[in-house]
Formats: C-alpha cells, sequence, structure tokens
C-alpha cells in the first residue's frame, strides 16, 4: 500500500470527512487507492442501516429523503444519504440535483450527502454504489439512505442493495398501472403516498391494498403511510414503519439472509466485470471480439457459437 | 458508461452553485447542461447558497471544479468568504479549480483572479468557451 493510501485510511479511522470523501471517489472510479481501501476497511462495515427510497420521477423522493434524515438525526444518529440520478446515455454526463432539496441538511456535520450519477448501471443504480455504501458505514454512519429513481428495474436493484425499500407513489394518472409492474409490489417493504393532500389520494391507497393482498403469503406486510413531505406531515409514521421492518427483520432472522443476498449480488456482479475484463484483456482480446462480431453479423454464425469460441479459445486471465 | 473492463471513467465532477440572494439562475443551469452535454457529472446545488453551505458541497462531492454564478453585484463581498469558507475544509485552489460567471466588470477580474479563480466569464461568454477551459484545465482524479 502507497504511503498517501496510508495516509487517506488513517484519517478516514479519525473521522475526517475529507479523507472519507477522497475515498468516496476513489471507490466510485475503481482505482488501485479505492481497491486498497475496501480491502483494509470492509470488515468495519455492516453496522449501518440502510434504506432505499424509490419511486418515479416528481414523486418527491429527495424531500422524503430530507424529512427522514432530520428525523434520524433528531434521534441522535449519524446519517449518510446517497442520491444516484441518471447518467445521459448519449453523452454520459449529468445533472445531480438532488441537493437541492436538501439544502437544511448541509449545516449539520453529522449528515454526509453524496451524489453519485449511475454511469450508465441497468436499472439506474450505480455499481459502485455498493461500494460506496459500505465505506459510509465504515465511517461509522448509523443510517444511510439511498435514494433512486425509480424506472423499470431500479427498485430490483436498490432491493439489493438496502435493508429496508420504501416506494413512493403520488396520486395521478398511471401511477395504479404503475404500481402493478412486475416486482415492484414485491421489493417494497414500506409504501408511502407522498403528496396524500391531492385528490386520489384515498383511491390510491384502496388501489395499493389490493394489489397488496394479491401477493401470495409473505411474513412481513408492507404498511401503507400518508405523506406531504414538503410540510413534514407523516414523516415520524414513516420512520415508526421503517423502524418496525427493521425489528421484524431482525426477530425473523431475515437480516442475516439480506446481507447475504446483498453479498451474492455484489460478488456475482464483480465476477461478471472481472472474467469479462480478462478476455478483452488477453492480446488480440478486442481484435477477436471484432472479428466475431463481423462473422456474426455476415450471418457465418450464430452469437451463442461465437460467445463460446471466444470464451473458449481466449481462456481464463 | 462501464467500460468493458469494468473500470469507469474518469468523469470531471463540478459543483455549480450561486451564492447569496441573486435568484436568477438560468444562466448557471446552461452552464450545468452544457458541461453535462459534454460528460462531464454537475452537482448542481441551487440559488440561496451561502459560502458555508458552497463549501460543506465541495467537500462531500470531493469535485475537481467549483463554478460560482453571481449576477447581484455582490461578488466582491462573497467570493471571498467562498473560498475561506473552502480553505477551512481542505478544499484550495491549489488542487480545485475555481472558476466564476455572471454580471463581474472586467476591471474586478485581476482581484477574482488572485483570491484564486482561474477564469472569470463575463456577459456574453459562451458556453463552448466554458466546456473547453474546465476540461483543459482540470486534472483527471487521482
Amino acid at each position: 500500500m502507497t504511503s498517501p493510501d496510508a495516509d487517506l485510511q488513517a484519517c478516514f479511522l479519525q473521522g475526517d470527512r475529507l479523507a472519507l470523501a477522497r475515498l468516496l471517489t476513489a471507490v466510485e472510479n475503481g482505482t488501485e487507492t479505492g481497491l486498497a481501501a475496501l480491502r483494509a476497511l470492509y470488515a468495519r462495515s455492516g453496522r449501518a442501516r440502510t434504506i432505499g427510497i424509490t419511486g418515479a420521477p416528481g414523486t418527491g423522493k429527495s424531500t422524503v429523503t430530507n424529512g427522514l434524515a432530520k428525523a434520524f438525526r433528531r434521534r441522535g444518529e449519524s446519517v449518510g444519504i446517497v442520491a444516484v440520478d441518471p447518467s445521459s446515455p448519449y453523452t454520459q454526463g449529468a445533472i445531480l440535483g438532488d441537493r437541492v432539496r436538501m439544502q437544511e441538511l448541509t449545516s449539520d456535520p453529522e449528515i454526509f450527502i453524496r451524489s453519485l450519477a449511475s454511469r450508465g448501471a441497468l436499472g439506474g443504480l450505480s455499481a459502485a454504489t455498493i461500494d460506496v455504501v459500505s465505506l459510509l458505514d465504515a465511517f461509522g454512519k448509523e443510517v444511510i439512505l439511498i435514494e433512486t429513481v425509480g424506472a423499470g428495474q431500479d427498485e430490483v436493484e436498490i432491493a439489493g442493495t438496502a435493508q429496508t425499500t420504501v416506494l413512493l407513489n403520488t396520486p395521478g394518472a398511471g401511477d395504479d398501472i404503475q404500481a402493478m409492474k412486475a416486482g415492484i409490489m414485491e421489493i417494497a417493504d414500506v409504501l408511502a403516498v407522498n403528496k396524500a393532500d391531492l385528490p386520489g389520494a384515498d383511491v390510491l391507497i384502496s388501489q395499493l391494498r389490493a394489489l397488496l393482498s394479491l401477493i401470495p403469503d409473505r411474513r412481513w406486510l408492507p404498511p401503507i403511510v400518508r405523506l406531504i413531505a414538503t410540510d413534514a406531515v407523516g414523516i415520524d409514521d414513516l420512520v415508526d414503519a421503517c423502524d418496525q421492518h427493521y425489528a421484524f427483520l431482525q426477530e425473523s432472522g431475515r437480516l442475516q439472509e439480506v446481507e447475504r443476498d446483498r453479498a451474492r449480488h455484489q460478488l456475482l456482479a464483480l465476477a461478471r466485470q472481472q472474467l469479462l475484463a480478462g478476455l478483452m484483456d488477453h492480446t488480440g482480446g478486442q481484435a477477436r471480439l471484432e472479428a466475431l462480431v463481423e462473422a456474426i453479423a455476415a450471418r457465418e454464425i450464430d452469437p451463442h457459437s461465437a460467445a463460446r469460441q471466444w470464451v473458449a479459445q481466449e481462456g481464463r486471465a | 458508461m462501464e467500460g468493458v473492463g469494468g473500470m469507469a471513467e474518469r468523469k470531471i465532477r463540478v459543483l455549480i452553485a450561486k451564492p447569496g440572494l441573486d435568484g436568477h439562475d438560468r444562466g448557471a443551469k446552461v452552464v450545468a447542461r452544457a458541461l453535462r452535454d459534454a460528460g462531464m457529472e454537475v452537482i448542481y446545488t441551487g440559488i440561496r447558497q451561502t459560502p458555508e453551505m458552497i463549501a460543506e458541497a465541495a467537500l462531500q462531492e470531493d469535485v475537481q471544479v467549483v463554478g460560482l454564478s453571481i449576477l447581484s453585484g455582490a461578488h466582491l463581498e462573497l467570493f471571498p468568504r467562498v473560498i475561506e469558507a473552502c480553505r477551512a475544509r481542505g478544499v484550495t485552489p491549489d488542487k480545485t479549480l475555481f472558476f466564476c460567471g455572471g454580471i463581474i466588470p472586467q476591471e474586478d477580474v485581476p482581484a477574482l483572479k488572485a483570491m484564486g479563480f482561474q477564469a472569470v466569464f463575463g456577459p456574453g461568454a459562451n458556453t463552448h468557451d466554458i466546456v473547453g477551459f474546465v476540461r483543459d484545465s482540470v486534472q483527471a482524479p487521482a
């Protein structure tokens, strides 16, 4: 390990937030510094509660995250927030604007907010998000809130990262159809109806109850919480719901299962990455790939056989 | 985009903020969008930022670039306080690129440069120049 890396880790362990910020960059970029930090510090993670907040754009995720952070702080807990926004598929750039809704939190040194771009990850959740959460955990954050855009597979991704997943809905056209999308209802541990002062809130709640009743027998029935996040209405109820879910996880032994699921999910993703990198790093890897691409496009070979050949010929890194 | 090898590109992360009470944010948003279109990740903190809020964001987000926008004429009063709040948190102009823009008279530019701002983009500056400047000036993160 280099001396600057050792210094950064030492500062991190003393609670230096600049060191935390630098190491978060390192793990996000997958550098040697970041990998060394995870090697050294991973054993200190595993103590934080993690809560995912997801939902379609416009449902008020940042405002709810803001309210939750304040509530946990009132109880004296140190809070980390990871706010993920989508990268443009065309330019690979991103506007990370979640801090705009969390202005009041910047004056509290016990709240650390990190904005991440999804960087092309399927499902909208950055692959590095789990590593960022691990570092915040190792730093001593007791509650980590993970906020992401919900669209399609995002919910599944966040369920693989957070212990408790809060799914936000708001009254309005199309939300009932959103709620019925495969996997969404099964993923949510807590259902929240934000902007509950708008017309249609009661209808939405009945629809959500009806959908919940269709799910085969589960050990945990997601509570439905009404919120008006901009007025902090219902935030305490949301905290209670999250606390109850966490208690359920602990008492039922599900907490260990959740940790194992998260480890499995990340290990498989990293192994895939490393195996593919191995194939590409092999001398002539890129050229081999292009030759096979040509052959497939010219219908000289089918994609499955091409993949077999590529993997077999190149061997393992 | 994740490369095939799994190594993320070294993205340039930029903080765009408006200190003080000036609420005219169209320019800041135009610059933010231009930087995004150039492939950068822009943390946009919005209007009515105090120097401490800007410095906190610069610290937590570990940005390589801080861009301040102001149209109210209060730059000579506010910008030194932003720099000072940043320095207090270990974010310094020698390691982090500071630039600014808005309604800033030419005669104030030397003072701003002395404070640590490497470029001042007055009215009429075009986004192409700003993007080029940021891209050419920033060093890849460690």
